[in-house]
């Protein structure tokens, strides 16, 4: 009976925790009948039990609960007080559990109140359809259906036979069909329940096998004896499972410590005189179980916080332009081997200056240097100790606890917690806990005889490199580079980011080809192993400063080795890309993808003058070194042999292209054209925004921009590719296409204007460019008529989707073919231009893949 | 850990670092252990030795020769165990001695002159028959700064 008992404490407690949130759900929603079956099947289980188990005292607020939420389903409507008192009532039932968990029986006490309170709100509504009969009499609102035993009966059946085994099986025929339902997806589901210590124990006892077996494996290296070798291979390697498995047991999805939330927000929606809406996403998201614990309360606090503090009243919302209901979202997901979690609102913000105020108040910062600090710097104030900026201290959240506690609580898990805020718009609590104890994937590399893990979530491919093979390093001064597939790989050398002696990388090494946000780069190590799962321990407090690494991890043999961090090798690479993509916020992706696209990555040289000048990387196919004397002067143009092909050579100044040494070039190529731009050194590579601040009346120059603090060139390729290419046209083919097609390109950027222009004219299109989907439209009703138009997507006032249906609405330009080019591509997106009439997508550098879509339009004009 | 002013005695476990003779009050520590298969851990501070798992647990080595400017006498070949909020660090040291019962009535504070680094992490001497013993603070030996500028 007591394991019975138990088990019925564990599972009733469950079924609460699920009733608590349908109810909150149903009250939002109360048309929404599935809902309502489920909450009344959890109750009447409950219900049922009690009765098995003889506990009248449940059984009887159980009945009464589900009294009235017989009436919800009748039609009467979830009034606010009505889903009170059954909540009121889930909260006794959860007591006496409590107290029946603890002394094996039911207390003693009386919930006369909470039944008459329930009473009273069933009795009113059956009211308004029945005549006012006697009070004992309380009625369904409707006849009675075959099977069903009547209210009345029911009551005076458990009230006489309190340990009657089955008084409450009159379920309802609504009910029992939910119950098939549910118990189908049940069925299929299958686990088991096992308690917290049994995996502990057992976690405890693995830990000890795999020492004993490190000591085996210790022994046996020390006697050649082999006899032991095989088993000890299979003990080792099973060892290894058994702890891998037992660690996975520990994984929990972070739902299971939101549970309670919606439930809180209802509570304080309720105690606050504020109307709250929450969004949860990404329950499913799995944590170990000790983080999970760890981060519940400072969750809970975050929770109380925004729905004090961050969320206005329904007036004041309405009054600054908002909906007056407020909104909190928590949201968690697994990025680049962190899990993030995100609480944010829309609420009113942080109060900088009140901030500001206390933390000059309270010793943080003087006066003067506040005055320096950002916002941002600013709001970070309140993590610091004993910061609360609450002017009064309400029952909600005014506790003496700040955000303080929150981040040590975070801090102690090896997390971190960022904040942004805007005036106004609300404020988002960025969680970042670090891979901690949970379990990855790692590939396992070899550095200067250490080894390192390098999580598996980031890399792409592995790219052997030798002496004389297909793939080699170049070095661009003394920047390493890999060619890759007609692209170039920025690498960073692992041993010389850690600082610790590597092999030369001349004999051969490893490049794991890695990408973090929407940089790629590879990773230079000396040997790869293989794959394992790992379980993360965070940094000890000590190192965990360091930004290479992210965590470190016991292997299956023992030894312990770091865990590389990708976001702080991007980093150290120089970009701002990486911590773009990092630090952004889920529901901000697409904001910060586009941040991420504002960083372009150059390559700088020098040409005739001392200043760098910079070219977009992507535009550029190959760097190539060739001997001066190779260059052949044929009809007064530079001419050299490159792969079985004549390339003509551009000079970009007007000094003469070297007779002898080496000679640094650019090649542009598109499909089987090549030219090269004659530069006089090639100096670095660099991720950088581009923000062209002066434009230049230089024929060959777009305009200046400051790069890595210096005042650079931007080269217009525009200008040079014709210089080659049309002396090339002339060469090859001797006439012209018979018509050229044309093409309409609209683009905001005049950046890519300017760079696709080339490549388009190059290609043998006539090209007439638009700044704005207005422009572009504004062409075609001057009666202009286009082969294809290629567009950009993201445009300010009408974007390419608009401009598309715009093109399709008009009969003018309805058959001309529509490209589209974009930095993302999603199925979505891709849907969504399919209705809007496109004919393809393209990434916005793949210049191939443009030239390609457009020939394939062509193909299907001429058919 | 009580540093009474009766005639009260307390128990220390005593160590050998660069010729120096320290002990630690025994209530905080934990083992002492023959460091193995240590990991170097790249960029960390000069104080931290390397990580290592003892029994499935990560300990952070702490260099004491190092973190107490001392003169390296004898490679370190033993490790005391502490712990501090949770986390498991090993004082490397060059030999562990006996546990010592100390009266308090011969405990005296750093004299002024003693050295700085020395005197940061100490709260106190122990005149003994034949020499002077040097009480550590597990606390203060573990404030190590970060490295200032890793990577």
């Amino acid at each position: 009976m007591d394991d019975l008992l138990r088990e019925f404490v564990t599972e009733t407690n469950e079924s609460l925790d699920v009733v608590d949130i349908e109810l909150v759900r149903f009250e939002q929603d109360p048309n929404n009948a599935r809902i309502l079956a489920n909450i009344f099947r959890l109750v009447h289980t409950i219900k049922g039990t009690c009765g098995f188990l003889g506990l009248p005292r449940l059984e009887t607020l159980a009945h009464a609960a589900e009294t009235v939420m017989g009436k919800f389903r009748d039609g009467m409507p979830a009034t606010h007080e009505a889903v009170t008192v059954i909540l009121a009532t889930i909260d006794r039932i959860k007591e006496i559990l409590a107290a029946l968990d603890r002394d094996q029986r039911e207390p003693e006490g009386s919930d006369s109140d909470l039944i008459a309170d329930l009473q009273r709100i069933a009795e009113r509504a059956g009211k308004p359809e029945q005549i006012a009969i006697a009070t004992t009499e309380r009625t369904l609102g409707r006849p009675l259906r075959p099977g069903e035993v009547s209210l009345e009966e029911l009551e005076r059946a458990f009230q006489e036979t309190p340990v009657d085994p089955r008084p409450a099986k009159a379920a309802k025929p609504v009910a029992q069909e939910a119950v098939k339902e549910e118990e189908a997806v049940k069925t299929s589901a299958q686990s088991i329940r096992v308690t917290v210590d049994t995996i502990e124990h057992l976690m405890t006892m693995v830990s000890e096998l795999v020492l004993t077996r490190n000591q085996l494996l210790e022994i046996v290296r020390r006697h050649d004896d082999s006899e032991f070798k095989t088993p000890l291979q299979r003990l080792s390697n099973v060892t290894a499972e058994l702890q891998e498995g037992v660690m996975k047991t520990r994984m929990q999805p972070i739902g299971s410590a939101w549970q309670k939330f919606p439930r809180i927000v209802r509570d304080l929606a309720h105690d606050l005189g504020k109307q709250i809406e929450l969004e949860l996403q990404g329950a499913e998201t799995e944590l170990d179980r000790q983080v999970l614990d760890q981060i519940k309360d400072p969750l809970t606090h975050m929770l109380r916080n925004s729905a004090d503090h961050g969320l206005e009243n329904a007036a004041e919302r309405r009054a600054a332009g908002k909906a007056p209901q407020g909104h909190i979202r928590l949201s968690a997901y697994h990025e680049g081997g962190h899990i993030i979690i995100l609480v944010s609102d829309d609420g009113r913000g942080l109060n900088t200056a009140r901030i500001k105020a206390k933390a000059i108040a309270q010793g943080l910062v003087s006066e003067a240097e506040a005055e320096k600090l950002s916002d941002a710097q600013i709001h970070k104030f309140i993590f610091a100790a004993g910061f609360s900026t609450a002017q009064e201290v309400t029952s909600v959240s005014g506790r003496g606890v700040g955000m303080d506690v929150v981040r040590n609580n975070i801090d102690q898990i090896g997390g971190t917690i960022d904040v942004k805020s805007v005036a106004g718009q609300g404020v988002s609590f960025i969680i970042k806990i670090p891979l901690t104890l949970a379990i990855i994937a790692a590939l396992i590399v070899e550095v200067g005889g250490s080894r390192f893990a390098i999580p598996q979530l980031s890399v792409i491919e592995l790219v052997r490199v030798r002496k004389g093979g297909d793939q080699r390093i170049e070095w661009i001064k003394d920047t390493a580079v890999l060619r890759l597939r007609d692209k170039l790989l920025p690498l960073a050398r692992l041993s010389s980011l850690l600082e610790i002696e590597g092999k030369d990388v001349s004999d051969g090494a490893y490049i794991v080809v890695t990408q973090v946000g929407s940089q790629t780069f590879g990773i230079v190590v000396d040997s790869v192993f293989h794959t394992e799962e790992i379980v993360v321990k965070p940094m000890s407090s000590k190192l965990r400063d360091i930004p290479m690494f992210s965590g470190n991890t016991i292997l299956g043999d023992g030894a312990v080795i770091m865990i590389i961090d990708p976001n702080g090798v991007a980093r150290s690479l120089g970009s701002a890309a990486a911590t773009h993509a990092a630090t952004a916020e889920r529901g901000h992706t697409q904001r910060a993808e586009e941040a991420a696209d504002d960083t372009t990555s150059l390559l700088l040289f020098r040409a005739g003058s001392s200043q760098p000048k910079a070219v977009p990387l992507s535009l550029i196919t190959r760097l190539e070194e060739i001997d001066a004397r190779k260059i052949e002067l044929s009809n007064g143009r530079h001419m050299v042999q490159y792969r079985g092909q004549l390339m003509p050579l551009v000079s970009m100044t007007e000094k003469p292209v070297r007779s002898e040494g080496a000679q640094p070039l650019l090649v542009f190529s598109d499909g089987v054209r090549s030219m090269a731009l004659v530069v006089d050194e090639i100096v670095d590579i660099v991720e950088d925004r581009l923000d062209i601040q002066v434009s230049s009346g230089n024929a060959g120059v777009i305009g200046s921009a400051v790069i890595k603090g210096q005042a650079t060139e931007i080269v217009d390729v525009a200008h040079f590719l014709p210089l080659a290419f049309e002396d090339w046209f002339r060469r090859k083919d001797g006439t012209r296409r018979e018509r050229q097609r044309s093409i309409l390109l609209v683009d905001d950027s005049p950046f890519f204007r300017n760079m696709l222009l080339p490549v388009l004219q190059a290609a043998g299109y006539a090209v007439t460019a638009a700044g704005s989907a207005k422009e572009a439209l504004k062409l075609i009703e001057e009666g202009k008529s286009f082969d294809s138009v290629v567009t950009d997507i993201d445009m300010p006032d009408m974007d390419g989707f608009e401009l598309a249906e715009a093109l399709r609405a008009d009969p003018r330009s309805a058959a001309t073919p529509v490209i589209a080019l974009s930095s993302q591509v999603s199925p979505e997106l891709i849907e969504r231009g399919r209705r809007a009439g496109l004919h393809d997508y393209v990434a916005k550098f793949d210049r191939q893949g443009l030239i390609a879509a457009l020939m394939e339009q062509a193909g299907v004009d001429a058919a | 850990m009580t540093h009474g002013t009766e005639n009260t005695f307390n128990d220390y476990v005593t160590a050998m670092v660069g010729g120096e003779l320290f002990g630690l009050p025994i209530g905080r520590v934990q083992d002492v252990f023959l460091p193995e298969r240590i990991t170097r851990v790249p960029l960390a501070p000069p104080e931290i030795a390397g990580i290592l798992n003892l029994r499935g647990r990560i300990v952070t080595l702490l260099d004491l020769c190092q973190r107490l400017g001392l003169e390296r006498r004898a490679p370190s070949a033993m490790a005391i165990g502490v712990e501090r909020k949770g986390e498991s660090y090993g004082l490397m040291i060059d030999q562990v001695g006996e546990v010592m019962s100390l009266d308090a009535a011969d405990f005296e504070r750093n004299p002024v002159n003693l050295d700085p680094k020395l005197a940061a992490v100490s709260t106190g001497i122990y005149r003994l028959e034949h020499r002077l013993l040097l009480v550590l603070d597990v606390d203060r030996v573990l404030d190590i700064a970060p490295r200032a500028a890793a990577a």
